[in-house]
């Protein structure tokens, strides 16, 4: 039992990660219909900011944590305007495709780089490095800071999302872009909002799963974005309510099958999960129906 | 008098078959000569046979993305069942027969798994297949390393696979492949595929059953990547379940891509193109990934159709084209 | 003797009734007008008889070389080979394609070949390629688009697109033909070529015809009975004069032009 208990806390962890991930994949498929394949990119470039800012500016965690947001909302907006925003009215495989190409370029730009060889990330010091015990489970200080910051950051875009007029914004260009237009909004510069929220929650992801695994390399977006994508998927794409609870599931369907099945298997689970969603509801946990008109 | 034109017009396919059949047939035969005289010398000829397995491949994904536009993102765990088939057989009974075998159960088992894969997913739409195929292909390389690891060797994949892909075998499948796709593209079914593509509603409506075309679609690319699959386990006989992950499914879409989907001829020339690319960038794999990427995103930018939109190479083609240069040369002068 | 018997049929998108409980007969031969006002349900009820949606109750019998078949819940390409064609009110052509295969593409349903004819190329290939080849082309001579075989689907003017829609309807063989606002977009001229063109193809093709349609000069012209649709719910039925001076659908229709017609 007390086994199982550290597994969630370690699963509620890990989700916490996925989750932050999952808000960008959902807060983009969202608004422009598309599966930024990038994002689990962003989420590298974030960790790599964060290990530049610790090791060579020698910054401290909290000043690292929000460079690392800021450069990552600078590269999704970027991303966003060079290879997306021309694309509006293609297909969504032509912009799918190009979401492929960007995360490749990204990956082995900075392979080509920064080497593709993993680092190891700079251990933390003073209270962020200890770890408390209450009765028989261990709580690292680092599983702490993770939980509570995923839970600010996701305090901080509810009330973005449902309290500022630039929230309301992006509800309705995603609801209906063409009436959102007509109403006055820059659709423009929503999806550009959209995509720099979405890119400092993985930012954010970064730097945490950073400090939580202490290695890093260009790869490392790969699977994690898939399996927040997952989690999206699961939550209901498009919701963001959804994407907090399908990535939390994710982290903890992970560390049991790690815990109790085999390490090798996660994945595996985690896509047949997937393709369980997609066959039984594809609008995923909190999803409604859509059809199309004839 | 009807009569005649329709007679003449059907020598004139003659001839044009023929001619195609004679250049086919001095095509080999030089190369032929090339390698008996060791002018194309063994790395020259590998990278031949790279090229011959990703002409398969791409015009096997092309069938399923390009012509049916069912967007898959698994093609390499179709291609990795082919290969562990193959390799399993041959390693166990060394002789060409083995190795015909070979090439054929798992070209069938790659179709076997096409099947039980697209009848579930082919009912989902454009990104959603594509992430169900990428979920489907890594959990095939899961299989490969963790689950069937008694006969395929697990991580340290299976190596010492008898080499019989020698340059007739590699011409006969890779030219049998092309000509069997195009056949099966410029028929009924090939229409029919096409028409999902174009509108599924509408097609639907015109009494095609998308589900089965779908699924016809997928199988046949199936097997093909099966054929790639065994090929390539053969010829460099060392195979493991990372060659056959998300990055050679990529690999196989930025092909098809390049080339244009729906374009058989165009999927032939862009496997020719990246993979001279990709020789002269061999010391530099990172950059090869960089410039693919990049490539992606100019194509879909600047020429979404690729190098030949739906279009296929022909003689009236060429001449149209010719004609044009001459139009354009001499309006010049 | 009817072709085509609808009984209550209803359909419910979550709670909002598209649909209720509408009941229809189909005479062998006749043309049928089906109008309303927008949003009255008509298109669903063609999707509905094509199977694009499966309704939520009700039933769809057809007769046909006296079988009796129960339509309703089945996929739309067996409805289509059953012998139920359509257009669509917002032209579904395959763009990209030539308008030889935009017709080909709707004669697959007859091809028999299989699999390994296709691939080898064998006898029955040929010989099937060509009837189909030769049939499609005789059906775009009789209704004037042979010429243009070779062009993009997309590229023919509108006019033309929506002619091309009824060839590929008629290429899938059908006993009933469900045309959605076939006159849409058309001027005076080209309406009224139109609506030579529908009672020509229903003699000679042996074709019951339903129609949506918003010009009421090529309903009242043509159709030999009129079902009325208003919120989902049939609301009159009857002969052109019995429905141009019908109460309720002079209601229904208020501030549009009746009286014109």
């Amino acid at each position: 039992m007390e086994q199982f208990l550290q597994q969630v806390i370690n699963g509620i962890s890990l989700g916490s990660i996925y989750a932050l991930m999952a808000l960008g994949y959902t807060m983009v498929y969202g608004i422009i219909k598309l599966i930024n394949f990038a994002h689990g990119d962003v989420y590298m470039i974030g960790a790599y900011v964060g290990y530049f800012c610790m090791t060579n500016l020698r910054l401290g965690f909290f000043p690292s944590l929000l460079i690392s947001m800021l450069v990552c909302a600078i590269l999704g907006v970027a991303i966003e305007k060079i290879a997306y925003k021309p694309l509006r009215n293609a297909t969504r495989i032509a912009v799918l495709i190009t979401a492929i190409g960007v995360s490749l370029f990204i990956e082995y730009g900075t392979m080509y780089i920064a080497s593709p060889n993993p680092r190891s990330y700079p251990r933390l010091t003073g209270f962020m490095a200890k770890s408390y015990q209450v009765g028989g489970l261990t709580f690292s200080a680092q599983q702490i800071l993770i939980i509570i910051i995923t839970v600010v950051l996701m305090i901080l875009l509810q009330l973005i999302v449902k309290k500022t007029r630039i929230g309301k914004a992006m509800r309705a260009v995603s609801l209906d872009r063409d009436a959102a237009q007509l109403m006055g909004i820059s659709v423009d510069n929503t999806i550009s909002f959209t995509f720099l929220l979405g890119s400092a929650l993985a930012g954010a992801a970064g730097i945490l799963v950073g400090i939580y695994y202490n290695s890093i390399n260009p790869l490392m977006g790969m699977m994690p974005g898939l399996r927040a994508f997952v989690a999206a998927v699961f939550g209901g794409i498009g919701i963001i309510p959804g994407a907090m609870i399908g990535g939390y599931f994710i982290g903890l369907v992970e560390v049991m099958v790690s815990g109790y099945v085999n390490s090798m298997f996660r994945d595996a689970v985690v896509f047949a999960i997937l393709i369980v969603i997609l066959i039984v509801k594809p609008s995923g946990l909190l999803g409604k129906e859509t059809r199309e008109k004839v | 008098m009807g009569k005649n034109i329709q007679a003449s017009s059907g020598n004139r396919k003659w001839i044009s078959t023929a001619g195609k059949l004679l250049s086919l047939v001095l095509f080999f035969v030089v190369f032929q000569l090339l390698i008996s005289f060791n002018v194309v010398n063994d790395y020259l000829f590998s990278t031949l046979v790279k090229i011959g397995i990703n002409i398969i491949l791409a015009v096997s994904l092309n069938l399923i993305t390009g012509f049916t536009g069912q967007f898959s993102l698994g093609h390499a765990g179709f291609m990795s069942i082919g290969a562990y088939v193959c390799a399993i057989i041959t390693l166990r009974y060394y002789s060409v027969w083995g190795f015909v075998c070979g090439l054929l159960a798992g070209a069938v088992c790659a179709a076997i798994v096409g099947i039980l894969v697209g009848l579930p997913t082919l009912r989902l739409k454009g990104d959603y297949l594509a992430i169900a195929t990428l979920g489907m292909a890594e959990i095939i390389k899961i299989l490969f390393r963790n689950v069937l690891d008694k006969w395929t060797n697990g991580a340290a994949g299976l190596s010492g696979i008898p080499q019989f892909v020698s340059w007739p075998w590699l011409f006969v499948l890779t030219v049998g492949t092309v000509i069997l796709v195009s056949n099966f593209i410029n028929s009924s079914h090939g229409r029919s595929c096409i028409s999902i593509r174009e509108d599924e509603i509408a097609a639907e409506s015109m009494g095609i059953g998308s589900t089965k075309y779908k699924v016809m679609a997928f199988v046949t690319g199936a097997f093909f990547a099966g054929i790639a699959g065994a090929m390539y386990s053969s010829y460099f006989f060392y195979i493991d379940p990372d060659l056959f992950g998300f990055q050679k499914s990529i690999d196989i879409l930025v092909i098809v891509v390049l080339g244009g989907m729906g374009s058989i001829s165009g999927s032939v020339i862009a496997a020719v193109v990246l993979e001279l690319i990709s020789m002269f960038l061999q010391a530099y794999p990172e950059l090869k990934m960089v410039i693919y990427g990049a490539l992606l995103v100019l194509i879909m930018l600047f020429r979404p159709q690729g190098i030949m939109g739906s279009r296929e190479l022909s003689l009236s083609f060429l001449k149209k084209w010719t004609g044009r240069l001459g139009q354009k040369n001499g309006g010049a002068a | 003797m009817p072709i085509l018997t609808v009984n209550k049929l209803t359909k419910s998108f979550g709670g909002l009734m598209a649909v209720t409980n509408v009941s229809m007969e189909l005479e062998k031969g006749e043309l049928v007008g089906l109008i309303g006002p927008n949003g009255a349900g008509k298109t669903t009820v063609f999707n509905l008889l094509t199977g694009i949606y499966p309704p939520t109750s009700g039933t769809v019998t057809l007769f046909r070389d006296d079988k009796e078949e129960r339509l309703e819940g089945l996929k739309p390409h067996i409805i289509c080979k059953k012998g139920i064609a359509r257009t669509f009110q917002n032209i579904r052509l395959f763009r990209d394609l030539t308008v030889l295969d935009n017709v080909r593409i709707a004669m697959n349903k007859n091809v028999k070949y299989g699999l390994f004819s296709t691939f080898l190329r064998t006898k029955s290939y040929f010989s099937e390629e060509k009837e189909v080849l030769e049939k499609s082309m005789q059906l775009l001579e009789i209704l004037k688009l042979a010429h243009k075989k070779d062009e993009l689907a997309k590229n023919l003017p509108y006019g033309e697109q929506r002619h091309l829609e009824i060839v590929r309807a008629l290429a899938t063989d059908p006993c009933i033909l469900l045309l959605d606002e076939p006159a849409a977009g058309m001027n005076p001229a080209e309406t009224a070529q139109l609506t030579e063109m529908i009672a020509w193809m229903r003699e000679n093709f042996d074709l019951t015809i339903l129609l949506i349609e918003h010009d009421m000069s090529l309903v009242m012209k043509i159709c030999e009975r009129i079902y009325v649709l208003d919120y989902g719910m049939v609301i009159a039925e009857g002969t052109p004069s019995e429905i141009k001076s019908n109460k309720r659908v002079i209601e229904a229709y208020l501030g549009e032009e009746m009286g014109n017609a």
